[in-house]
């Protein structure tokens, strides 16, 4: 059963310190506003190509990016979050977005299938979880830490299972962590399979958790996974937004950003996460705003 | 030296050199026929799960972190599940992304042996922009796409066939000024074209026999051209993939880049059975006389219709 409290440990928020959280929370305003302009620059027709929205997600990211630093990173589709809150150059993936040859990827990616080579993130070529065996493969060649993002509809792929089956057989250094947002589209999770991911992990030997998106939460099971790799996390989240475009089917069933603001209230810190969010409002916005202009300029 | 002591020294030394070499079963008896030599993970031999389609995706990753995978399908049948990441990832990641992802995959073909696993399925790789794919049977040509893969950063399909094995000779063209028609022949068909020349020879009809490596790209020649233009009967190409695969688009192209009228002869656009009368063979030796004979019967005949 999906749920906004899965897995929640009572006082955790307190046990990071505030910098570290202000961070997490840092990380996430910048992906929520970059895709909520993202999302305008859609409605705009500024965005001509497909987009795939993180919009509700963005506080595993962050959480992610603070405390698994510096892995290789394997992603797909809907990972401008995880883009940016592992340092990835902002208006590198704005202009990618918007089809400029400035772009990451030179056009050549759009929102499906960047990549993020100073941040050692690979393109990924948009078939659904075939990043999957390719991170297993890559780690295997290198022996280094790599991180393997994937939806839960990519799970179901069986070259996924096959992959993962083969990452604790040969120990390999790699954390998988499931964006779980119950749905292929529009299909939920029940429809399509009676098994949980983490069930299948622990079968073939791995550690997992499965527990929900709050960011102290991610970050208290991604320090003790490390330990432990290959492993797996099945987190389950929230899409704000449809699979492509910038449609809404209705209010999500919980906002993490908001949950994460009301901590931060509780925790006595409303006033720096206010300033956070209101810098990172600008500073966004800035970008796509000077990005825009410099697109519709006349030659 | 035959091609299986050739591909083996390669890999040897590939793996000596911080490379790697990956596939199912490859310590199984026989070793890939004698392809792979005799050494352990530790030395790079890297022995997968059966899982097919994670496999190739297996070999990509292994590429991106610059391990130059050698990637063995010991099926050419099997591609179409080992190749999906290739095509789809490995072929196109420098196009995309600026990254090379060199993998060097070993296809390997073989005749008959049911509807799956049997006949060679190279036209598959040739389909998508990004990879080479070449057809080498001796352990001169063998080199050659070793050298080839060593000095570029793109994948590379090399279709290779048992039948290649043992071969420790090279098979150079064989061309006559005036011969009656240009047999192109591709793998192991280039063994029949061999045999089928002989054989038309004592009828007093007179085939080039010329050898087609790379399969993609596939290159027109002078040599290819020349031979196919003096020749009286045109130009057949030859191969043990199906016959609406690479070899109609390699005749296309010599018959667009030299107006020659161009056949085909390949497996037969029908599924296999394992029983040996409902297999799908290459075209034979036979196959390839009979039709040689047929086709300069045809034309003749043409020729004295008023």
């Amino acid at each position: 059963m999906r749920s906004k409290n899965l897995g929640q440990i009572p006082g955790l928020a307190e046990k990071f310190t505030k910098e570290v959280s202000l961070e997490v929370f840092k990380k996430m305003c910048v992906a929520r506003f970059f895709e909520l302009n993202a999302k305008k620059a859609y409605e705009d027709k500024q965005i001509n190509i497909p987009i795939y929205l993180s919009l509700g997600q963005e506080a595993i990211s962050a959480a992610l990016a603070v405390s698994f630093p510096k892995p290789y990173i394997f992603a797909q589709y809907r990972s401008h979050d995880l883009y940016l809150a592992y340092g990835g150059k902002p208006m590198a993936l704005v202009d990618e977005l918007l089809s400029k040859p400035t772009g990451v990827a030179g056009g050549m990616g759009g929102s499906a299938a960047f990549h993020g080579p100073d941040i050692g993130m690979f393109g990924s070529d948009t078939l659904v979880g075939d990043h999957i065996p390719i991170a297993v493969g890559f780690a295997l060649g290198k022996n280094e830490k790599t991180l393997a993002t994937l939806g839960d509809a990519a799970a179901e792929e069986d070259y996924v299972l096959g992959a993962m089956a083969y990452a604790p057989q040969k120990k390999l250094p790699i954390l998988f962590v499931c964006y779980d947002n119950d749905l292929a589209i529009l299909t939920e999770t029940k429809v399509r399979r009676s098994w949980r991911v983490v069930d299948v992990a622990k079968a073939f030997g791995m550690e997992a958790v499965e527990i929900t998106d709050d960011p102290w939460l991610v970050m208290h099971h991604v320090t003790q996974l490390s330990q432990k790799l290959p492993a797996v996390l099945n987190i389950h989240t929230v899409r704000h937004l449809w699979h492509t475009g910038a449609g809404t089917d209705g209010p999500p069933e919980w906002n993490r950003f908001q949950m994460v603001k009301d901590e931060f209230n509780r925790l006595g810190w409303a006033k720096e996460a206010h300033d956070i969010e209101q810098s990172a409002e600008e500073e966004v916005k800035g970008w796509w705003t000077k990005a825009i202009a410099e697109k519709v300029k006349p030659q | 030296m035959t091609s299986a002591e050739k591909i083996r020294e390669i890999t040897r030394k590939h793996l000596a050199e911080g490379g790697v070499a990956l596939g199912q079963c490859l310590t199984a008896v026989g070793w890939v026929g004698g392809t792979v030599p005799e050494l352990t993970e530790a030395d790079g031999l890297i022995e997968l799960s059966i899982a097919d389609v994670s496999n190739g995706g297996e070999a990509v990753g292994l590429a991106l972190a610059g391990r130059r995978p050698i990637y063995i399908v010991r099926y050419q049948g099997f591609l179409w599940y080992n190749a999906a990441m290739i095509v789809n990832y490995a072929a196109k990641s420098k196009a995309v992304w600026g990254v090379p992802c060199p993998i060097f995959l070993r296809a390997i073909g073989m005749i008959g042996s049911g509807p799956v696993t049997g006949g060679s399925q190279h036209s598959l790789l040739t389909r998508m922009p990004g990879i080479a794919v070449c057809a080498p049977m001796t352990p001169g040509e063998y080199e050659k796409a070793w050298d080839y893969f060593m000095a570029h950063d793109d994948p590379v399909c090399v279709s290779e066939h048992r039948f290649a094995w043992p071969i420790d000779y090279e098979m150079p063209d064989s061309i006559n000024e005036r011969a009656d028609i240009t047999l192109l022949a591709i793998s192991a068909t280039r063994l029949n074209a061999i045999v089928a020349q002989k054989t038309l020879a004592a009828d007093g009809i007179t085939c080039n026999v010329i050898h087609l490596f790379w399969l993609k790209p596939f290159v027109l020649t002078d040599i290819i051209k020349k031979a196919v233009c003096s020749s009286k009967y045109g130009g057949i190409v030859l191969d043990g993939d199906f016959e609406g695969g690479v070899v109609k688009t390699i005749a296309f192209d010599i018959a667009q880049g030299t107006g020659v009228r161009m056949e085909v002869l390949a497996l037969e656009e029908r599924t296999a059975g394992y029983a040996p009368q409902l297999d799908n063979v290459p075209p034979t030796p036979e196959k390839i006389c009979a039709y040689v004979r047929q086709l300069i019967k045809t034309a003749d005949s043409d020729k004295v219709k008023p």
